[in-house]
């Protein structure tokens, strides 16, 4: 007798040989949980200790330069007769003496300058002005630069040519001169705007701000332009675009829901790492002197303004500087990291 | 030692996606002897180009190889070092890409290409390697090769492309050859030309040949084994006659009905097999196939099937054929008893 | 209304192909093409890559501006370069779809199954409300398919066969009567390609459809489609119901072209005789004078590089564009 080992050890029964049904069949398909693009995106960042890292600083550095100025003791406007140059923890004569006397003081965390006000307040200060700086400059060039790029890209042919040329010759206009230039050529007329009811806003920001902000309206969005543009390129050929047009979708239309929803990973990534180098030129701008209008201050002004004291009192111009560095290298870091998350194409 | 050029037993190897690891082979058995073509057909995703990158060492990065060994021309591949690997390389086993657009680089004239990959395996001066690279350019088929080596491969058409890829792979006189889906990149007519090259160069210098492809129509013609692959297992092995005529595995029924055929009457409906590919990161829990299968049994769905052999090459992996035995040997048991 | 839906006459679409002014040079993409296709038919156009099958289906949609020809459609003219008439598409966007050959390049990976199908009925404003939006969307996957629990995902979480699906469901939503498959085969798994090439004829018979078929595997094509036109290097060189075209092909490009198709069948394989053309397609920036197939044909003499073969009917609804047809038949 012959007998199949295999069967006994398996230990089959006959009942195991009958038809299985249709539902038993589906049962063994498991459909895969639903992950959209942001979902997925944001997984990966989240596992990127780095990026988290960054953000955290991010969060940090926003919540003491917007925040903590609400209900912080002093003002970065208030001078106090007697504090100049306190050291980091110094009292002045007169603040001593109101402890001696049992009087509660908050102490200048990081000293005071040369004109006797709070330097922690100016630095929390100097460091929100060149957040809003940042931020509001980086919009400016998203806004232009996309919608730019975008037609450029989209109409092709003589519109991107003419369009491009444009872009090039924005590329060769030193910015520096023409920052100079325009804020004496703006000085009059925004004074002028000053004292127009319902302009008044613009003393406050000082004229020298709006004009870094006409500059990077008129100057830096070039490099986003060139950016979607090569974008739009490539994505224009795909075939869903195609498709979009065999509809009978307008080119508006297919500009805003295919093109530009489907660059916008790379348009995330592209503006955080814009942030940072926004509030790099304003730095540097207000160190030459060019940047905001006194008594507001701003990281770079503050460091311009500690450069006269650089041997008796470096901490003044190591505070801000290091601030500069610390928002910079994070954003850069942040970036890097939603870029791996939502634009794994662009690494390689 | 074992008298086969190829011996992959129980390769087992998997990919750590971030979505969780993808079990590309499981339990893939293969042996090949000297000379000998054998066909690996499957879809995509079923792990055939894996298998043959593994032979080479050429896994690409989250994979990993979990079990098995890997015998080829003396060489225990798994133990190897990438630097003895490299030595075997395109020397002693050498591949040909599907994309013949993509696999030689722009910058470099065919001469240049084809030169370099015998100066790295041989002791030939340039100037030998130049006689060499013409004879081998001769050997594929391309005319005027005096001329073709001062070329760049944009100046050449695909096809061209391809025979450029096949004379470079041959540079060393191979013991084995790997096609990589050789021809689904080219047009039918040049398909056929690249095909009858194979071929030709198959008899004329004897090596083996792995031929990968999705394309039963391509191995029918060339091949004298063929493994037919699903899901990252071999489901049936056998002679190019018994896949064609004689398969035992539903999948290989199916795939067979499913080709359209130009010799048949006119409209006739084809027969595809229904459902849709294995799903890597949740396979089924019994047999790969058995969601698709017509003849789905309760056992399928719970149990990966054992091997059963026809003959000496021939076996497949399917309850269907334990089926009969089964019953014959229950059968049997059952008059034992009375 | 017209037994002939589409008509399409002279057909050309050059795309330019570098150098300036006199120089100027251009890639005849379709150089002449002719053919018509009844109501409820499947013309089937076959070729190499390079042979302007694509273009030619695509150039019917408008999708590239036409160079040269005449294009009716239920005898309203499309376009008439000649006489510069060319009609307002939107309309004809709802009569007139395609479907594509990569299924992973034809959905925009950031819109939900859904949403790519809505798009369609948007666009044409075919629902009034949401309810009925979504209505139309559970339709169309029903119709090929899929189901109700597939409209939320995204097009990364499917096989190349289901995406394929997703693509025919959103040519289907405006509600056409004639639909250019544009390969919509070629990068599918051969188990799925009978799936898609049977659904295709299901829903013809469903709906009424009429389809181009573009593909460059012949034996698929044959399986769908009532009459088969062959190109070559942006002509067409042979054009014949489908049976008579694979039993008894007249032009020698259309032979080879048949006997190069790899046979599933070792005995059979081995004893078939191929044609194997040698050489390579020219290119269609500098096409060879004359017949364009005479660089790679057996029977080519003075005569093919010297005239145009004319395209000439020889049979009853069997058209081909040869010198040679006697001489090698």
């Amino acid at each position: 007798m012959k007998q199949n080992p295999l069967s006994f050890q398996l230990n089959l029964k006959p009942e195991d040989f009958l038809p299985a049904t249709e539902e038993e069949k589906q049962s063994q398909i498991i459909m895969r949980e639903s992950v959209g693009f942001w979902k997925d995106g944001m997984r990966r960042l989240v596992k990127n200790k780095v990026a988290m890292a960054s953000l955290v600083i991010i969060i940090f550095v926003m919540f003491i330069s917007f925040i903590v100025p609400m209900f912080y003791p002093y003002n970065y406007k208030e001078q106090f007769k007697g504090a100049n140059h306190l050291a980091p923890m110094e009292y002045s004569a007169e603040e001593q003496a109101r402890i001696d006397a049992g009087e509660k003081v908050f102490p200048h965390i990081f000293g005071t300058d040369k004109m006797g006000r709070d330097y922690a307040i100016r630095v929390m200060m100097g460091s929100r002005i060149s957040l809003i700086v940042g931020l509001v400059a980086t919009a400016i060039i998203l806004v232009i630069g996309s919608i730019y790029g975008s037609v450029a890209a989209f109409f092709g042919g003589w519109v991107d040519l003419i369009m491009m040329r444009i872009v090039d010759i924005i590329y060769t206009i030193p910015d520096i001169l023409l920052i100079v230039l325009l804020s004496f050529a703006l000085k009059a007329p925004l004074e002028n705007l000053k004292s127009v009811p319902g302009f008044s806003w613009v003393g406050v920001v000082g004229e020298n701000l709006i004009s870094i902000f006409i500059v990077f309206a008129l100057l830096y969005w070039v490099g986003m332009a060139r950016m979607v543009r090569s974008q739009i390129l490539t994505l224009k050929e795909s075939e869903y675009v195609t498709a979009a047009r065999a509809l009978g979708v307008k080119n508006g239309k297919i500009i805003r829901k295919h093109l530009l929803t489907n660059c916008i990973g790379t348009l995330i990534v592209t503006t955080t790492l814009q942030i940072p180098s926004s509030i790099f030129t304003e730095s540097f701008l207000s160190f030459l002197g060019m940047g905001v209008a006194v008594p507001l201050p701003s990281l770079g002004s503050l460091a311009s303004d500690a450069l006269n004291g650089i041997n008796t009192y470096p901490y003044l111009l190591f505070i801000p500087a290091a601030l500069i560095s610390l928002i910079i290298l994070s954003f850069n870091l942040f970036g890097d990291g939603l870029r791996d998350a939502f634009d794994p194409k662009l690494k390689h | 030692m074992s008298d086969y050029l190829v011996d992959i037993k129980n390769e087992r190897l998997s990919f750590f996606t971030p979505a969780g690891e993808v079990k590309a082979l499981n339990d893939v058995s293969i042996h090949l002897k000297q000379g000998e073509v054998l066909g690996i057909v499957g879809e995509s995703g079923s792990g055939k180009s894996v298998t043959a990158y593994s032979l080479m060492g050429l896994t690409a990065h989250p994979g990993k190889l979990l079990g098995g060994s890997l015998y080829f021309n003396g060489h225990q591949i798994e133990q190897l070092s990438e630097k003895e690997m490299r030595k075997i390389r395109g020397n002693e086993v050498s591949i040909i890409f599907q994309d013949p657009m993509t696999s030689l680089n722009p910058v470099y004239t065919i001469g240049n290409q084809i030169m370099e990959a015998i100066l790295l395996h041989t002791n030939k001066t340039r100037a030998q390697a130049k006689e060499r690279a013409k004879e081998l350019l001769e050997l594929v088929g391309i005319n005027e090769p005096e001329k073709r080596l001062k070329q760049h491969p944009h100046e050449l058409s695909g096809g061209m492309r391809q025979r450029v890829m096949i004379a470079i792979a041959l540079a060393c006189e191979p013991k084995l050859l790997i096609a990589d889906e050789p021809t689904t990149a080219l047009d039918v007519t040049i398909q056929a030309q690249i095909l009858e090259l194979m071929v030709e160069l198959k008899n004329k210098l004897g090596m083996a040949i792995i031929m990968i492809t999705h394309d039963l129509g391509v191995v029918a013609s060339m091949c004298e084994r063929i493994a037919v692959m699903y899901a990252g297992r071999i489901v049936e092995y056998g002679t190019a006659e018994d896949i064609f005529y004689h398969p035992k595995h539903q999948y290989t029924k199916g795939l067979i009905r499913s080709i359209p055929r130009l010799d048949t009457k006119d409209h006739e409906r084809l027969v595809p097999i229904e459902g849709t590919p294995v799903d890597m990161l949740n396979p089924p829990k019994g047999c790969p196939f058995a969601p698709r299968c017509e003849e789905c049994m309760k056992i399928c769905l719970r149990q990966m099937p054992p091997v059963t052999n026809f003959g000496e090459v021939h076996y497949t992996q399917c309850w269907l054929n334990q089926k009969e035995e089964f019953e014959t040997s229950s059968h049997e048991k059952g008059a034992a008893d009375e | 209304m017209s037994e002939k839906l589409v008509q399409v006459e002279h057909l050309r679409q050059y795309f330019p192909g570098g150098g300036f002014g006199k120089n100027k040079k251009y890639i005849q993409a379709v150089d002449d093409v002719s053919f018509t296709i009844d109501r409820g038919e499947t013309l089937g156009l076959v070729g190499e890559s390079g042979c302007g099958k694509t273009t030619t289906g695509r150039t019917l949609l408008r999708l590239y501006e036409p160079t040269g020809g005449r294009f009716l459609y239920n005898d309203e003219v499309i376009f008439d370069v000649e006489k510069k008439q060319y009609a307002d598409m939107l309309p004809f966007r709802k009569k007139m779809q395609i479907v594509f050959q990569d299924p992973y390049a034809s959905l925009d990976p950031r819109m939900t199954i859904g949403d790519i199908i809505g798009e369609a009925i948007d666009v044409h404003k075919m629902a009034s409300s949401k309810k009925e939006r979504y209505d139309i969307i559970i339709e169309m996957l029903s119709h090929v398919g899929l189901n109700s629990e597939h409209a939320n995902r995204y097009p990364h979480e499917f096989s190349g066969g289901q995406r394929q699906r997703v693509g025919i469901a959103r040519a289907l939503a405006v509600r056409p009567e004639f639909i250019v498959c544009d390969e919509p085969i070629s990068a599918l798994d051969v188990s799925i390609q009978a799936q898609v090439i049977n659904m295709f004829e299901d829903l013809q018979a469903e709906m009424g459809l009429t389809y181009l078929f573009i593909a460059h595997d012949l034996s698929a094509v044959k399986h769908i489609s009532n009459r088969i036109g062959v190109m070559y290097l942006g002509r067409m060189v042979e054009l014949a119901d489908s049976y008579e075209l694979i039993t008894r092909p007249l032009h020698p490009y259309t032979k080879s072209l048949i006997s190069a198709i790899p046979v599933a069948d070792p005995k059979k394989a081995k004893e078939s005789q191929r044609i194997v053309l040698g050489g390579d397609v020219p290119s269609p920036l500098n096409p060879p004078s004359g017949c364009r197939f005479r660089t790679r044909c057996p029977y080519a003499d003075e005569r093919c590089a010297a005239e145009t073969p004319e395209w000439k009917e020889l049979e009853k609804g069997h058209f081909a564009a040869c010198h040679h047809i006697d001489k090698c038949n």
